[in-house]
């Protein structure tokens, strides 16, 4: 035995302690946002994604890639935001 | 009444096969007649980990696909009476699995075991699907780390909408945790993730833990379910898992490090 080794008998055991409880931490975050997507609850996003932007085109035409759809997740609440980038034409029409 | 119980995980390497086999073997030595079937097509080993490779002849493939007739196919356990081992092929691959062959087979096994254990695959494919479809109850083997817990989370997720029982809108599945290389100094240390904390994330019901043993390796080496060594103590924690399975109400071993003595925790110090 070397004299480091004598010395850390003495010392305080060392502190990887709270690798724990952030693998824990992680996985609780992870899995709220993934359990609604893999719980076997149906989809209805793609489907009312679909109707909204119907709806829309009924009155202002739209560019398919111009749109984006998010869904934010915390605590206590979800956000759904759709975003649609209009043509300059379709505004300047209606105003 | 027969039960057919999957044991199953998602991420592979976490002990299915030496589960499934533990159980199968414990189940037998409390006078069940039980069958272990290997749904890994492809990737047999539950024939290795149960010791009977040499005896492989016919298999669940060919039963399926070949008109063999089950019990040409079936291997008697030579140490446990009443345990019964079904291989797969190690040829063939998972399309050879056909969901009307498997409820065929199932259903005859019904007939005549009191439990039925279905060894399931890693990953989410077909072979995964199969194994779990059938099954009345499901044994999710888990190690206390973040792939293992993220991926029984899935796994529970499809026993609740892709089994038969979520398709036919019967009771749903009893499903139980199997904590698995629980290796109590690292918990102690906070280096692990308790059971608890895993419990908490999956919220289901604990059917066992398994402590970290040298001996699991030691019993795969030589081919014995090591629910056979009694001075293993993940045997010993395997059988309290059978005995809850079976019903009865079994204390928590091995959850807590054992007494430290003056010259383990010099041995520690200085490993």
């Amino acid at each position: 035995m070397r004299l480091k080794d004598l010395f850390a008998l003495f010392r305080a055991p060392s502190r990887s302690e709270g690798s724990a409880s952030a693998a824990k931490q992680r996985l609780q975050v992870i899995l709220a946002v993934e359990r609604p997507l893999t719980r076997g609850q149906p989809d209805f996003l793609p489907l009312m994604q679909r109707e909204i932007l119907e709806v829309i085109r009924k009155y202002v035409p739209i560019d398919e890639r111009k749109i984006k759809v998010e869904v934010e997740r915390e605590a206590d609440m979800s956000l759904l935001a759709v975003s649609i980038e209009l043509p300059n034409a379709a505004l300047s029409r209606a105003i | 009444m027969s039960q057919v119980i999957v044991v199953t995980s998602g991420k592979g390497g976490v002990g299915k096969t030496t589960s499934a086999a533990a159980i199968a073997a414990g189940l037998a030595m409390k006078g069940k007649k039980v069958c272990v079937i290997d749904f890994d097509v492809g990737l047999r080993n539950l024939d290795l980990i149960m010791g009977v490779e040499r005896r492989v002849v016919f298999d669940f493939i060919n039963v399926i696909n070949d008109g063999i007739r089950l019990n040409q196919a079936l291997i008697k356990d030579k140490r446990v009476e009443g345990l019964y081992i079904l291989p797969t092929s190690q040829t063939r691959d998972k399309d050879a699995l056909s969901r009307e062959g498997v409820e065929k087979v199932i259903e005859e096994l019904r007939q005549d075991f009191d439990y039925v254990i279905c060894d399931s695959p890693a990953g989410i494919e077909k072979g995964a699907y199969m194994a779990l479809y059938f099954a009345d109850e499901a044994i999710v083997v888990t190690n206390p780390e973040v792939s293992s817990v993220r991926d029984s989370d899935r796994i529970l997720g499809i026993l609740n909408s892709k089994s038969r029982r979520a398709e036919k809108g019967e009771s749903p599945m009893k499903q139980h945790l199997l904590l698995t290389r629980y290796d109590l100094d690292r918990v102690a240390r906070g280096e692990m993730l308790k059971l608890e904390d895993v419990v908490e994330i999956l919220s289901i019901p604990v059917l066992g833990v398994i402590p970290q043993d040298d001996m699991v390796l030691q019993c795969s080496n030589l081919g014995l379910p090591v629910v056979l060594e009694p001075k293993s103590i993940a045997g010993q924690a395997y059988m309290d898992a059978v005995r809850r399975l079976m019903g009865e109400t079994v204390e928590l071993r091995f959850t807590t490090p054992p007494k430290k003595s003056f010259v383990n925790w010099l041995l520690r110090r200085t490993a």
